[in-house]
């Protein structure tokens, strides 16, 4: 009876504490369906008050204005275009930074090559570094070799990773040398073995870095502001900042290209979430 | 002997190739502009100037900043941000992810929404704030309905401004932290949790007891990658508030973006990007050798 008493009283406060959860879950999302919601409206009704959750009709115009369908668009923006320009430099470099960071990681943990210890020291030093020391130099360089405003100031810094050499590190170190071995007696070579072998047992890691890589430059917002400075090269940060600055008054207009910036994104996190949360975690939990 | 070297020789050759292309980025992009940036950081180097076109001042970029009122105020007010933002967000962060893990049903929508605006975009993401904050907008509407009749104006307010940015900072880093804490509790040692509930110790009590100590490591890195993170604070204040008004959100990152690429002082905004540098670096050491006070392995 007691005991039928106490199980009751347990499963109501898993359900009031799970209330209190909701809630505060809730209020998190609370922005973003404000966005969705102003990004439907007409302009004058985004400041209607009190605030209507769900518009009265869906007003397509704010999505049409911004991506420029209909001629209905901006002069000089354009949303699609964004949109290619962040898909390829995050591609290029979320391609080839996984790489990179494998082949060196594979190197640091599992070739005994001299000087190893000295190079991934140096790795260890240039880790702490943050990024706004090294933009002053990279914007002076990259004007003096006459790339400024181009794609390749992004993409050539992004090639690598220094914190995705670390972690692939520490993956192929926990992989037992013996299976690396075996290979070796048969005859395979370092670099057949590092394809074969390695890379295919070094997936779920490679996986999680390629999705922390892709959102890194698919939300790089300074470098773009720095180095960028033509509309039609523009990744999605600077060109919302852009399109902001020309349109400061209409507000479902924004709602809707923060929306249209937002809302790929949520669903490839949704699909991947497993991996993007490894990823995530990797270097964090081991402390 | 002789085959022995040939195979360490073939060893080396093989490791280097492996790093190659990866050093050769890290060398050109990292360690390079590094140099070349403290290099600079002695120079009066004006970008307009053009290249190679500066005077070599030595310490006058590190010694005049002190004097500098921008500067100052960027410092103050990037350490309170600090201060305020790490503490609170690790705080909610750890009782939401150990009550999600005990309590909750529906674990992973709640930690799904919690991390959404981790993963958005930082400058759709500040747009929607400067939005919830206008006279209109969600937040400020939900002040006038727990009763203050005439809300500041959050963003353009002197006062205002600060804790403005703190909340949205708080509110997009207490995701990340929840799942990293969540992965960590998920690693906890569950006899020991069965041992003290024989005990009869109630769920505070193991709260406290033992999720916060075991938990320990995890603050520890927590706090260190936050510090971090909020020192590097930038397109909140460069889209919210462009450091106003007055001083009030005057950050330092911004301040060196502002130096740098607006009034073009390359040396000057090198200098304080390596304070910048010397400051994460003195926070990380001083919690590296606190660790030992509080954190229990």
């Amino acid at each position: 009876m007691r005991n039928k008493k106490t199980k009751r009283l347990k499963l109501l406060r898993r359900i009031l504490v799970t209330a209190v959860l909701a809630v505060a879950g809730f209020t998190m999302i609370v922005p973003f369906l404000w966005m969705l919601s102003a990004s439907m409206k007409r302009p004058i009704d985004v400041m209607e008050l009190p605030i209507r959750w769900i518009p009265k009709d869906f007003y397509p115009d704010n999505y049409l204005k911004v991506w420029n369908i209909g001629g209905k668009g901006a002069r000089n923006y354009n949303f699609g275009l964004a949109y290619v320009n962040s898909l390829k430099i995050a591609v290029i470099n979320m391609t080839c930074s996984v790489f990179t960071s494998a082949a060196a990681g594979y190197a640091f943990a599992k070739i005994k090559f001299r000087g190893r210890n000295v190079i991934f020291l140096l790795y260890l030093a240039t880790m702490m570094i943050p990024t706004q020391i090294t933009l002053i130099p990279k914007f002076a360089i990259f004007a003096e070799l006459g790339l400024s405003g181009t794609h390749w100031t992004l993409i050539l810094p992004g090639l690598i990773t220094i914190t995705g050499t670390f972690l692939m590190r520490q993956y192929f170190t926990q992989i037992p040398d013996e299976l690396r071995e075996s290979a070796y007696v048969d005859g395979a070579g370092e670099f057949h073995i590092w394809i074969r072998i390695m890379l295919p047992v070094a997936k779920p890691c490679m996986a999680s870095l390629a999705m922390v890589v892709f959102l890194w430059n698919w939300n790089n917002y300074l470098d773009a502001l720095v180095f960028l400075s033509d509309w039609r090269l523009y990744t999605i940060p600077v060109a919302l900042t852009g399109f902001i600055e020309e349109n400061t008054t209409d507000y479902g207009l924004i709602m809707a290209a923060s929306t249209s910036a937002l809302l790929p994104v949520f669903l490839v996190f949704l699909a991947g979430q497993k991996f993007f949360v490894k990823g995530l975690v990797a270097g964090a939990v081991k402390g | 002997m002789n085959a022995k070297k040939r195979r360490q020789r073939k060893t080396d050759l093989t490791g280097y190739l492996f790093i190659l292309p990866n050093m050769l980025g890290m060398i050109l992009f990292t360690l390079i502009p590094m140099l070349f940036s403290l290099l600079i950081s002695f120079t009066d180097w004006n970008f307009v100037k053009g290249f190679g076109n500066w005077n070599y001042i030595g310490f006058e970029n590190y010694l005049k900043m002190w004097k500098d009122e921008w500067f100052l105020s960027a410092l103050c007010n990037t350490v309170i941000l600090a201060f305020i933002c790490v503490p609170v967000t690790i705080g909610l962060a750890l009782i939401a992810a150990a009550a999600i893990d005990r309590f909750a049903f529906g674990k992973l929508p709640i930690r799904l929404a919690m991390f959404m605006p981790y993963i958005s975009n930082v400058v759709a993401v500040t747009i929607v704030w400067v939005m919830m904050y206008s006279p209109w907008g969600p937040f400020t509407q939900m002040v006038k309905m727990m009763g203050v009749k005439d809300p500041p104006q959050w963003l353009g307010d002197y006062t205002w401004a600060l804790p403005a940015i703190i909340l949205m900072m708080v509110w997009s880093n207490v995701g990340y932290c929840v799942m990293i804490y969540t992965s960590a509790i998920q690693g906890l040692p569950r006899d020991v949790y069965e041992a003290a509930e024989m005990d009869g110790a109630g769920e505070i009590c193991k709260f406290f007891r033992l999720t916060v100590p075991f938990l320990s490591p995890t603050t520890f890195f927590l706090v260190i990658t936050l510090f971090i993170n909020v020192f590097q604070l930038f397109a909140q204040v460069q889209i919210m508030t462009k450091g106003g008004p007055g001083t009030s959100t005057n950050v330092m990152v911004y301040y060196i973006y502002k130096s740098a690429f607006n009034y073009y002082n390359m040396g000057y905004a090198a200098a304080m990007s390596w304070i910048l540098f010397a400051i994460l670096l003195v926070i990380t050491l001083i919690q590296w050798k606190g660790q030992k006070r509080w954190v229990s392995y």
